[in-house]
């Protein structure tokens, strides 16, 4: 059997489903931020950026960009009717205060445990740089991953125990790849979704932590 | 009559002394304050200890004062960026020595300075490289680390308008860090687009009470190039 691997876009309109009507989230940089395109516009979903913003929206139009409104990845945004600005102190009490209800990031590596990796190679050249990855981690109530389920070289991504620097400890609780969506539970990586053609057995053999098949049919 | 508004950048500027350690605000550019930034440039001041969230952008502000050779360390959350080039390469060279904090550990310290806190006892980072060697505590079944509070002798903040008892509001996202670095710093010094007349802030409004502002200075901000 053949599989076709979800591209960005797919994996982004899947998180998107799993965002409930009055959710207060905070989409990070990258294949993150797509998700904001696939939320349906009869839910109403705060987004929250690091910065300072409660439910900012799309891009400006051409000529309508202000320097003093970006979202944490430093673009251009607007403001939904109803949003508002705060300063840094309260912005990270809602991330690490536990208000903010779903955090979506990317990832270097996440452990059979929950463990996630993002910000930092370890490599001895690499100027690091962390944000507010740590406080998003420890502080959300639900963390979301968006991956590619290998690395470009073909490596797994989803592992045993992280080899690179740590971002927070346990903190994974669902991991969207563009082969399958896993649970990270108390009992382990329970696959509840692969894509169609892909066997459990191929999707464990491209994974570096024991899983767990949970697909239904 | 108090009046903390000065038309002289370069008077309000001229206390700050070689060795300071100084809060800037803005994330990125928004809310830098690039003016304030340049003056500091232009009185050669050095061997400073800088605390924002990044490590300047492009040749903008903050980049131009570590161009400059000004600053001896800075404590920052995110200084690696498409277009923190000139920082890359002091760093890459030894010149300038890296305080990494993650991001809202940098406020919360902030704010414990401002609020008169000792070492505060925060779940970020528990387990990882930026918490070595730190103190931790569990504490009802959750990890913590103890970090210390981020003092300042200056702050150097924009907001959008203030008045002559140092009240200020500040415009949109430009606002960040520059209530809690106006709080934990000896001296704050805020540049503002414009300086107005006492109660033409509504008190319902103001957003740093004139007690955490020692200056306001009116300037003509020119707006920063964004990039990514």
């Amino acid at each position: 059997m053949s599989y076709t691997k979800l591209t960005r876009d797919q994996i982004a309109e899947r998180v998107a489903q799993d965002i409930p009507d009055g959710a207060y989230v905070n989409l990070g940089i990258g294949l993150p931020t797509k998700i904001s395109n696939y939320l349906p516009a009869d839910k109403d979903v705060f987004l929250h950026s690091e910065n300072g913003l409660l439910a900012f929206g799309p891009k400006p139009a051409p000529g309508e960009e202000d320097p003093e409104l970006i979202n944490a990845g430093k673009e251009y945004v607007t403001m939904l009717t109803g949003g508002c600005f705060f300063h840094h102190g309260d912005s990270f009490a809602m991330m690490r205060g536990g208000h903010l209800d779903i955090a979506v990031l990317g990832a270097f590596q996440i452990a059979e445990n929950g463990d996630l990796a993002n910000w930092h190679t370890g490599a001895p050249d690499a100027i690091p740089a962390v944000g507010g990855a740590m406080d998003l981690a420890v502080g959300t109530k639900k963390v979301f991953i968006t991956t590619d389920h290998v690395t470009k070289k073909g490596e797994p991504k989803i592992v045993a125990e992280l080899s690179y620097p740590a971002t927070g400890l346990k903190c994974v609780d669902r991991i969207y790849t563009d082969l399958c969506v896993i649970d990270v539970t108390a009992e382990g990586m329970k696959v509840i979704e692969k894509v169609d053609g892909l066997s459990f057995e191929e999707l464990q053999s491209l994974t570096g932590a024991k899983l767990i098949d949970a697909t239904q049919g | 009559m108090i009046d903390k508004s000065s038309a002289s950048l370069k008077d309000v500027l001229s206390q700050i002394k070689d060795g300071s350690t100084i809060m800037i605000g803005g994330f990125g550019t928004a809310g830098q304050p690039a003016e304030l930034i340049d003056g500091l440039i232009e009185l050669g001041i050095k061997d400073l200890v800088i605390v924002n969230n990044n490590a300047g952008n492009g040749d903008y502000g903050l980049a131009k004062l570590l161009k400059a050779g000004a600053v001896r360390k800075i404590i920052c959350s995110f200084p690696r960026q498409s277009d923190s080039y000139i920082f890359d390469e002091l760093y890459r060279a030894g010149k300038i020595e890296l305080e990494l904090v993650p991001q809202g550990n940098l406020a919360c310290r902030i704010q414990a300075a401002g609020m008169g806190l000792g070492p505060i006892y925060t779940p970020t980072g528990f387990g990882t490289l930026l918490a070595e060697g730190k103190p931790t505590l569990n504490y009802e079944g959750k990890d913590f680390v103890l970090e210390n509070p981020i003092k300042a002798d200056f702050a150097l903040i924009k907001a959008y308008k203030g008045d002559r008892w140092g009240n200020l509001v500040y415009r949109k996202s430009a606002r960040n860090f520059g209530p809690i670095m106006a709080m934990a710093a000896d001296v704050t010094i805020a540049q503002v687009a414009e300086v107005v007349e006492l109660g033409e802030l509504d008190p319902e409004h103001i957003i740093t009470p004139g007690i955490f502002v020692q200056h306001v200075v009116s300037v003509a901000a020119k707006q920063p190039e964004q990039s990514a």
